[in-house]
């Protein structure tokens, strides 16, 4: 039961209080890049939280059992980016060998997202705070939900953006951090809402 | 092709193509890190390091990377620079290296230096990319610290750590959270807008180029998809 609780918890911070893009900033470039549309920013996010999944499944054994093991800890970041970008491109051409109607819609993402911080960041992130393999799994499902959350939010905002007529200056890029800035402020209204439920259970 | 003067090269990262305020490069650590000086400061100056070593090193190598490996190669050869920053921050500045955490490690994945390996290391001699490198990286420390600057004197009250106790009653606290980060940023890219009169190169007049994933994307598909607006 009390394993459960944590569990929830990490769930329910990563989606909403430690949002990774509104309030850690991780995967800052796709979340401006790809969310003009719905069905993309969709797409996208549940492609981030697929590739993160993944690789949170390879890393955490390797570090665990390779790097710790071997007292290798420095090559954590080269072998993890490397791991990630090897994962992306093997799980591109499955998608396509496999299912090409799923690879249409979610293969033309996955080259975008070798290089997204937020993937190498929840790897390291998940051995940094000492997660469990099963933590470490949902913290990572938690950190894919809250970026397919705030991609989906942030989207519906930026069509009615389009619409409307904004000052020269702030046209483009300038407004669109505006508004991110607004979506991130409402999160925060998430702060302590998940210790306040649980009682402050260890996080 | 013309020839590109010492200076020039120098100065393009500084203003013309000023990575973070101009080709909208490397936003993760910019709005991450810059909530102190200090730490804005030290992300800057790690982050220059990183790009002057790994655009030197795939400047020397860049005929013997095969094309079609290549990004994984500038991948680990700028994983290997930041490894070595990152044992040296932990080593010689302990408070930096608690208060930068993830981004040190993140600096891998930083756009601009995989970008300026893509866009400039790989086509152009030892010299020139290693001041390039010095141009883009200076460029991104001034861009971290003005941001800082702005989001500490008015959201801490302080300066680099140290107060200034006039401002301390209108200090803004809104402004060195998360959100205040992105707001800043916005304004700031409004102000060089204003600024240049509009004449700043658009992002997507450099397309595909500037974008780390470029080569990861064989047949360039985002613009044709319409994922990269």
């Amino acid at each position: 039961m009390d394993m459960f609780k944590t569990l929830i918890v990490i769930l329910l911070s990563s989606v909403l209080v430690d949002n990774y893009v509104l309030s850690r900033f991780l995967g800052i470039c796709p979340f401006l890049g790809v969310s003009k549309k719905l069905d993309q920013a969709t797409g996208m996010g549940i492609a981030v939280t697929a590739v993160m999944l993944i690789a949170t499944a390879a890393t955490w054994p390797i570090q665990y059992f390779v790097l710790n093991t071997l007292h290798l800890e420095f090559l954590q970041n080269i072998l993890f980016i490397l791991i990630i970008a090897a994962l992306v491109q093997m799980l591109e051409l499955l998608l396509r060998k496999v299912s090409p109607a799923l690879h249409k819609g979610l293969g033309v993402y996955l080259p975008l997202i070798t290089t997204n911080c937020a993937v190498l960041g929840v790897t390291i992130n998940n051995i940094t705070d000492g997660y469990s393999f099963i933590e470490s799994m949902v913290s990572s499902l938690g950190c894919g939900l809250g970026f397919l959350l705030a991609m989906v939010l942030f989207s519906g905002l930026r069509s009615r953006i389009d619409e409307s007529n904004i000052p020269a200056p702030f046209r483009g890029l300038a407004v669109t951090l505006i508004a991110a800035s607004f979506i991130s402020l409402a999160f925060m209204g998430f702060g302590g809402i998940v210790d306040n439920i649980f009682g402050g259970a260890a996080v | 092709m013309e020839k590109k003067t010492t200076g020039s090269v120098l100065f393009n990262g500084i203003l013309k193509e000023n990575p973070v305020l101009v080709l909208i490069l490397g936003t993760c650590p910019t709005l991450a890190t810059t909530s102190t000086v200090n730490g804005a400061v030290g992300m800057g100056l790690a982050a220059l390091v990183v790009l002057v070593c790994s655009n030197v090193f795939i400047s020397l190598l860049r005929r013997i990377i095969p094309e079609a490996m290549r990004i994984p190669c500038y991948i680990v050869i700028i994983a290997g620079f930041v490894t070595i920053v990152k044992l040296l921050v932990q080593a010689f500045f302990p408070d930096l290296y608690s208060t930068l955490g993830v981004y040190l490690d993140l600096i891998t994945v930083n756009c601009i230096i995989l970008g300026r390996a893509e866009m400039f290391a790989n086509q152009n001699p030892v010299v020139a990319s290693a001041l390039d490198g010095i141009g883009m990286g200076i460029g991104f420390t001034l861009a971290l610290g003005a941001m800082s600057t702005v989001r500490e004197v008015f959201g801490a009250a302080s300066f680099a750590g140290i107060a200034i106790p006039f401002l301390e009653p209108y200090k803004i606290e809104f402004l060195t959270k998360a959100p205040g980060g992105l707001l800043v940023y916005g304004l700031l890219i409004a102000l060089i807008h204003v600024i240049t009169k509009g004449k700043a190169p658009k992002k997507t007049s450099f397309s595909c180029a500037s974008c780390p994933n470029a080569g990861t994307c064989r047949t360039g598909s985002c613009a044709e998809k319409g994922a990269e607006s």
